[in-house]
């Protein structure tokens, strides 16, 4: 397709301006002023709404294809959340308002949400009280690794480093190494849970926190969690716990009970709010009792008179995370989400992506060697190290898996498993979908064997075939240049 | 797989090409399939010191970021001025075209520690197996 | 229901293809000793109770009041099309372009944000959005530190206290020191912020208009910081730069700033946009996700996610940044509200603001015992020095239906009498015109 810029007819405008009614002022002087307007597009609104309209159909989304993508939690984004999030009340409200003298009072709505979201985070996860600040789930990292950095150094101690298991988001060690801490990483043993020999070896008391995934993004939940929380509690190191894959374990244990002092949620995987394309998300931060004083200000609480109010008492506090509330837009669908689904629909949400994705894991496993043979919680992790004697890579599955309008499982990720295969189907998808995708991964596996070259011509049937992704990276793109 | 017989080599795969008292290095043919299409190349300055098997400069693919190594200690007295523009150099010619950069050597028993061809060949030989 | 779509039979059945008698088997990983201790939730409702309730809660914010409120994030109109576009479920369900095939419509979106943000700015490149614009800060002055190897960072305090507040939050843990700069005349105190630059300066931050409204040309700045090898980080107004200087046209390096004007809901703080736009020989330092342009193996022109390795799924603990979702549904809603405006309409909503600004300081400047601070040229907000206490006007003014500004003295010692007005295409005249007069009978009072 032409890129709008591509559609430009010089004095044409698809917006038309109120004036503003009243005598034109003298410009500033002209060293403040721009030489030349900018060079946007110059198309009426119908060129517009036809152009994004037609560029949204060029995507695969969780409203128009099954979206396994493992690590990610692509379940359905419930439509009356939309709903809420467009009332005026809500989008129109000026995050200063509250901050004014006697303004509290024209925030009433928003603030009782975030109040509530906490409590109810809170009793999910089993900690003491969220920030709901960090607004987006690494964001929520580095808050977390943050608030350890700070009690720790409120405690006096010197502490070095984060420990990492090696199958871990990226983000974790990346999220440790921007807050100022070096990172150690724990390899993976051969039943797929942390390497204990190597842990306890590496377990100091210059190590500041431990971050896991639990379960973790093999998929599979490590029995040994509290052994290897009590042991990093007896050097004085504090436990992180990344979210990402809290839609396995709702209402079964809680982050909190386990012995993790800090927590993050990424309430577009877990709680159902949409993902748009690479964001917003929301990453609000759970904490245990000893933690409370270093959260972010400002802080929701309630008066005696059910009234609520932002208390920016500073305590040990480590600042401020984000300019307000968190991504309030997303942490309000997510509430709606909770009310609606209650205690019995989360635990149902979680007791079903396990359910699903065993079901896909059985269903499979014959055809795809699995990375750890046991059974899994919300995902399931394969290699295609079988087909790939065949000349067939995990790309080609993710590609040939295209063409028949199924969106790709994760591929290459963890990075410990070699040619990696990542699904997670989530609770929302019905059995009839996931018996077409296992049909379609097994005909995959066949025709590794019989004729890979099908496999390896993927896609066909998409808007533009294997994109060459060594010329984009050498001979840098990044930007519309007029012509002129 | 090409291991010319005139060079030293690594264990991390780069090659060494010793003249006296100067040292021209780059990385191996191995290295260069094993990381597909080379996107970018940050090389050492000039008049830098590196150390033996110490972090000095940086290859990308699309899907990769890779350390290389200095294969002896020195300082930098040159640098290819033509691989930052060009780094399929490193994918077209990993021993002429690709070289990375000359180091002046400041231990030369340190040619001790690296490999030849023969060795080169049969440690690859052990990893590829 | 809870969108679980599975019958009985349908577990029964699937229970029987992995080979356990019960869905609790499957966690049987999860042993007794480690199960949740409590889980006190309420039950859930129905769609419609749902709504109803959040309807409710809605109407608990005040929506009447007339916002003069602005100090960053600004009450603009957005175009029905806006919210019908980015509201296309094929957009809003959609995850972070991975697989390129199946995801050019997000990939070419972003391109063209990319596109129009660096015509916004002048600048060569611009990432595909981060958090907002106090995190788009944070990662410049960072990038700003690995990029020169230096660590004192000047901040003149005309940058908003918000942001200034985020980046030292942000590096208390980090070996960072940051000089802050007065602000003289409205304007970046040149004296003090050379006085301050050295050679083991890595970076000047500035904010154009500041946080008072003054704007300003930083090109002196620029030339000062450069010859000390610096980097100059602003931060901008990008509806402001339909009419004002750009940062390329004062040879800024890394141009920062808060996307929330370009057709993004005030929707109490957040989701917003910050954008990052950057000269090209910055780009491999630069934060975040980035789409380029490149062919099909029929040589037809597509788009990718590419200089990934700057990224933490690759590099890890050497990533540039550790962010992974960013804001991508809000730079959508951005560069859709920058084509529908496009050159023309850009310019002239930035000229109709600022018009309505004079307008507004002109009569405000008729108040008796009001002062509106003239030493510097302003955009679309300016400060009034008020013969009271500044939030004592300001709560007495939302009884009157009106948020009439921002109280200074939140934010700075001694402007506890100073209030800040913003004014958008939103105000009329005749709003503007009786905000001034309620004013003037509440301190005339």
């Amino acid at each position: 397709m032409r890129l709008i810029f591509e559609n430009s007819v010089a004095g044409r405008c698809g917006f038309k301006v109120a004036p503003a009614g009243v005598a034109p002022a003298h410009l500033p002087e002209k060293k403040y002023v721009r030489a030349r307007p900018p060079e946007l597009p110059e198309v009426s609104e119908v060129d517009v709404v036809r152009h994004f309209t037609n560029l949204s159909r060029l995507n695969f989304s969780v409203d128009t294809n099954f979206y396994p993508l493992g690590s990610c939690t692509m379940k359905y984004n419930p439509k009356f959340a939309e709903k809420i999030a467009a009332m005026e009340g809500f989008t129109d409200a000026h995050p200063l308002l509250p901050q004014l003298s006697g303004g509290g009072i024209l925030a009433q709505g928003s603030l009782e949400v975030l109040y509530q979201m906490d409590k109810l985070l809170s009793e999910i996860t089993g900690m003491a009280a969220f920030t709901m600040q960090p607004l987006a789930g690494a964001h929520g990292e580095l808050t977390g690794v943050m608030l350890i950095a700070a009690y720790h150094k409120h405690n006096g101690a010197r502490r070095k480093y984060v420990i990492v298991p090696d199958s871990s988001h990226g983000t974790n060690p990346a999220s440790a190494a921007i807050a100022g801490y070096e990172v150690i990483v724990i390899p993976t043993d051969k039943n797929g849970y942390m390497d204990m020999q190597e842990y306890k070896s590496k377990l100091t008391e210059e190590v500041a926190a431990v971050m896991l995934t639990c379960p973790d993004t093999l998929g599979i939940f490590n029995p040994k969690i509290k052994e290897i929380a009590d042991l990093a509690h007896g050097v004085g190191a504090l436990m992180y716990y990344d979210g990402a894959n809290l839609n396995a374990i709702m209402g079964k244990c809680r982050p909190g009970d386990l012995g993790f002092d800090v927590v993050h949620v990424n309430l577009h995987k877990t709680f159902g709010t949409p993902h748009g394309g690479g964001g917003p998300g929301a990453g609000p931060v759970g904490v245990c009792e000893k933690l409370l004083d270093f959260l972010p200000i400002s802080r929701v609480v309630r008066r005696q008179d059910g009234t609520y109010m932002l208390d920016y008492t500073k305590r040990k506090t480590i600042g401020y995370i984000a300019p307000f509330y968190g991504n309030f837009g997303v942490i309000l669908k997510a509430y709606a989400y909770i009310l609606f689904l209650g205690k019995s629909g989360l635990i149902e949400a979680s007791e079903t992506a396990v359910l699903n994705a065993n079901y896909c894991r059985a269903s499979l496993k014959d055809r795809y060697e699995s990375a750890y043979d046991k059974p899994c919680m919300h995902e399931c992790v394969f290699s295609a190290s079988r087909q790939t004697e065949h000349g067939v890579h995990a790309l080609d599955i993710a590609k040939f898996l295209i063409d028949r309008g199924i969106h790709p499982p994760t591929i290459y990720f963890p990075l410990i498993v070699k040619e990696a295969l990542m699904i997670e189907p989530t609770e929302t998808e019905s059995r009839e979908t996931l018996d077409a995708f296992i049909r379609i991964m097994i005909e995959i596996a066949r025709l590794a064997q019989t004729d890979p070259e099908r496999i390896k011509e993927a896609p066909l049937t998409t808007p533009v075939k294997r994109l060459d992704e060594t010329k984009a990276a050498r001979e840098l793109d990044l930007c519309w240049k007029s012509k002129s | 797989m090409n291991v010319p017989q005139q060079l030293f080599y690594t264990k991390e795969h780069e090659w060494v090409k010793i003249d006296g008292k100067t040292a021209t290095f780059g990385i191996t043919d191995y290295a260069q399939s094993s990381l597909g299409d080379i996107t970018f190349v940050e090389l050492p300055k000039v008049g830098q010191d590196v150390a033996q098997f110490k972090f000095c400069a940086t290859v990308e693919s699309v899907k990769a970021a890779s350390d290389v190594f200095a294969p002896l200690t020195g300082t930098i007295t040159k640098v290819n001025p033509d691989l930052p523009a060009h780094p399929e150099f490193i994918n077209q010619s990993p021993y002429e075209k690709a070289w990375f950069a000359v180091i002046e050597i400041a231990d030369p028993a340190q040619k001790n520690n690296l490999m030849t061809a023969a060795v080169y060949s049969e440690y690859v030989k052990g990893l590829s197996a | 229901m809870n969108f679980v779509p599975h019958t009985e039979n349908d577990r029964a059945e699937m229970l029987k293809v992995i080979g356990v008698k019960s869905v609790d088997e499957l966690f049987r990983d999860i042993r007794p000793e480690l199960r949740a201790r409590s889980f006190n939730l309420p039950e859930g409702k129905s769609e419609f109770e749902v709504i109803q309730h959040l309807k409710k809660l809605s109407q608990k914010n005040a929506t009447g009041l007339v916002n003069f409120v602005g100090a960053g994030f600004y009450d603009h109109y957005i175009p029905a099309a806006v919210d019908a576009l980015s509201g296309r479920s094929e957009f809003y369900t959609a995850y972070t372009p991975y697989q390129p095939e199946c995801s050019q419509g997000w990939l070419q979106s972003i391109y063209e944000y990319q596109s129009a943000i660096c015509a916004l700015t002048g600048m060569d490149v611009a990432n595909a959005s981060l958090y907002d614009g106090g995190t788009a800060l944070y990662e410049a002055a960072m990038m700003a530190v690995r990029l020169t190897g230096k660590k004192k960072i000047i901040v003149d305090s005309g940058v908003n206290l918000i942001y200034r507040t985020m980046l030292y939050s942000y590096t208390f843990n980090l070996a960072v020191e940051f000089v802050e700069t007065p602000v003289v005349h409205g304007q970046s105190a040149r004296d003090d912020i050379f006085k301050q630059l050295d050679d083991t300066t890595a970076a000047v931050v500035l904010q154009n208009p500041n946080f008072f409204g003054a704007i300003d040309d930083h090109s002196d700045i620029a030339a000062k910081a450069h010859g000390c090898k610096a980097l100059v980080i602003e931060a901008v107004y990008p509806v402001s730069l339909g009419m004002l200087k750009s940062p390329r046209e004062m040879d800024v390096d890394i141009a920062v700033g808060e996307g929330q004007s370009l057709g993004i809901p005030l929707s109490f703080g957040g989701p917003y946009l910050g954008f990052m736009a950057v000269k090209k020989e910055l780009v491999r330092q630069m934060p975040g996700r980035v789409v380029g342009a490149t062919v099909d193996k029929d040589g037809k022109r597509g788009f990718v996610l590419t200089l990934q390795t700057r990224e933490q799924h690759i590099r890890r603990h050497k990533a540039t940044s550790n962010i992974c979702s960013n804001e991508a549904l809000c730079a959508l809603r951005a560069v859709i509200y920058l084509s529908l405006l496009g050159k023309q309409g850009l310019a002239e909503l930035a000229r109709v603001i600022y018009d309505k600004t004079e307008f507004a300081k002109s009569v405000f400047a008729k108040i008796p015992g009001a002062q509106v601070k003239r030493s510097s040229p302003t955009f679309n907000e300016f400060t009034v020095q008020l013969p009271k206490n500044a939030d004592e006007v300001v709560c007495s003014m939302i009884e009157k239906g009106f948020a009439c500004g921002f109280p200074l003295g939140r934010f700075y010692k001694g402007m506890d009498n100073f209030l800040l007005v913003a004014v958008t295409e939103k105000r009329t005249k005749e709003e503007i015109v009786k905000l001034a007069d309620s004013l003037e009978a509440m301190l005339c009072a």
